[in-house]
């Protein structure tokens, strides 16, 4: 069963032409990493499934509901049910400042969703275990370390059970050390079988983790394969690109 | 300090009472003014021109002429031009919300834009309303940031009552220099000094413990 369903979409900023007729489709279980140089479209394409941009042209549909029909969006209702089921990741993790880190995982699904306060403190804070972060669930945003941020921005997501969790370059604004602890939470996010889409300069990442790799470059997709085919990819364009990153 | 002797008792209990008008201008101010600033806000920066473009103006003349002017047209203008005549005091405390309102729309707006663009999306991602993200995530942020600033307004707005004794309402200064004229002592004065500045120490505590409230965060 396909989480996600994108056809032929087209977004344009001003003159630029920044996604030129896109199409994919992410199964259950499986995890898409996106790659591709900087400008190439591929948080833009993040934007327009979460709704943060508008497209042009083009379907988009999650979990069966199709909130846009070529370049045609549903009602309100029909945007917003599409957009519970799925969940995003920011590269600079927009964690709530005012909010303790266990009010960060849980005000989105008591005021959002309305559950139950007490069902969701324990939800919350068995994710936060899960990410290493239960001893921190009092501390505000301010008082820790990027990777914890990014964690505790991934739990956030996570306690909305979304269908399907997208990254937009999750580990860009992290150090070596610190980009560890998100790719080995992501990984174990894989294992449990979490649908993923993941944009990502992290080529380790993507070989080791993606069940399929799509390499764009100005808004078309140049290549899309199972991820060993396309790290050993006859295409002379998708080479070049990943000679420019070592250790592969 | 001079002058003829003076009876301190009565001098006292009404400087007193004068202390009290002033204050009445002062919270009727800002009860009022703060929603109201809010909702120019929301029209300041609304995107719809005949929405826009008149709040722009109505912000230009308030920040633009001087407080006093305003006061005066409040009292004295309404009647030749729509006849209508404010008692004194209304006409003060409407002139007082009016001015202030487009002060702290500014202020507001200023609180609302340094807010992270990502703190939207980060909302909107996650399914809140718009009604929910801005009382829920942004407005508290704007708080914090907006303090130092609406604490200066509310220092200003304590001084400020003094303005209303040109239409006559019976305030501090008024009362304060009815004595010294009357007595060519300038105790009064100090008094009155005294006086301001302990409405405004009240002032400047009130607004330390709300930043020490907030300092939980950053």
């Amino acid at each position: 069963m396909d989480v996600l369903r994108a056809d032929n979409i087209r977004k344009t900023f001003g003159d630029t032409e920044v996604l030129r007729g896109i199409s994919l489709r992410v199964k259950k279980g499986e995890v898409l990493a996106v790659i591709g140089p900087s400008g190439s479209g591929k948080s833009t394409l993040l934007r327009c499934i979460t709704q943060l941009e508008k497209v042009d042209e083009g379907s988009i549909e999650i979990s069966g509901i199709k909130f846009v029909e070529n370049g045609v969006y549903g009602d309100s209702k029909t945007c917003r049910d599409a957009l519970l089921c799925s969940g995003l990741v920011f590269q600079n993790f927009n964690l709530f400042p005012h909010f303790s880190v266990l009010e960060n995982v849980m005000h989105p699904p008591v005021n959002v969703l309305k559950k139950d306060k007490e069902e969701t403190r324990l939800l919350a804070m068995s994710l936060l275990e899960k990410m290493g972060l239960a001893d921190k669930a009092d501390s505000y945003p301010f008082q820790l370390s990027g990777g914890q941020k990014q964690r505790v921005s991934i739990a956030r997501a996570l306690a909305m059970k979304p269908d399907i969790l997208m990254f937009d370059e999750p580990t860009s604004a992290l150090d070596p050390e610190l980009t560890g602890e998100i790719l080995k939470v992501m990984r174990d996010l894989a294992k449990d079988n979490m649908t993923m889409v993941v944009v990502t300069h992290e080529m380790k990442f993507a070989r080791e983790v993606a069940d399929y790799v799509i390499f764009m470059e100005n808004g078309v997709i140049i290549e899309e394969a199972k991820a060993d085919e396309i790290f050993n990819s006859a295409n002379e364009r998708t080479r070049a690109f990943l000679e420019g990153y070592s250790g592969l | 300090m001079g002058g003829n002797a003076i009876n301190y008792g009565l001098l006292l209990q009404q400087m007193l009472s004068a202390t009290f008008v002033s204050l009445e201008l002062f919270f009727f101010t800002t009860i009022a003014a703060i929603p109201l600033g809010l909702l120019v806000t929301v029209m300041r920066m609304s995107r719809v021109k005949i929405i826009n473009i008149p709040t722009r103006i109505y912000i230009l003349l308030m920040r633009g002429t001087p407080l006093m002017l305003q006061l005066m047209f409040m009292y004295y203008a309404l009647k030749p031009l729509f006849g209508i005549q404010l008692p004194r005091m209304t006409a003060a405390v409407v002139a007082y919300i009016l001015n202030y309102a487009a002060y702290f729309c500014e202020i507001f707006r200023g609180g609302i834009e340094a807010i992270d663009n990502g703190q939207y999306e980060a909302a909107k991602v996650l399914g809140y309303t718009q009604v929910d993200t801005f009382f829920k995530i942004i407005l508290p942020q704007v708080v914090k940031i907006i303090l130092p600033s609406m604490s200066n307004e509310f220092i200003t707005l304590v001084k400020d009552t003094a303005l209303a004794q040109i239409i006559a309402v019976n305030e501090l200064m008024k009362i304060t220099e009815y004595w010294v004229t009357g007595s060519v002592n300038m105790t009064p004065f100090v008094i009155a000094g005294v006086f301001y500045l302990t409405m405004n120490a009240v002032v400047t505590r009130v607004f330390d413990f709300m930043e020490k409230k907030l300092s939980y965060y950053r």
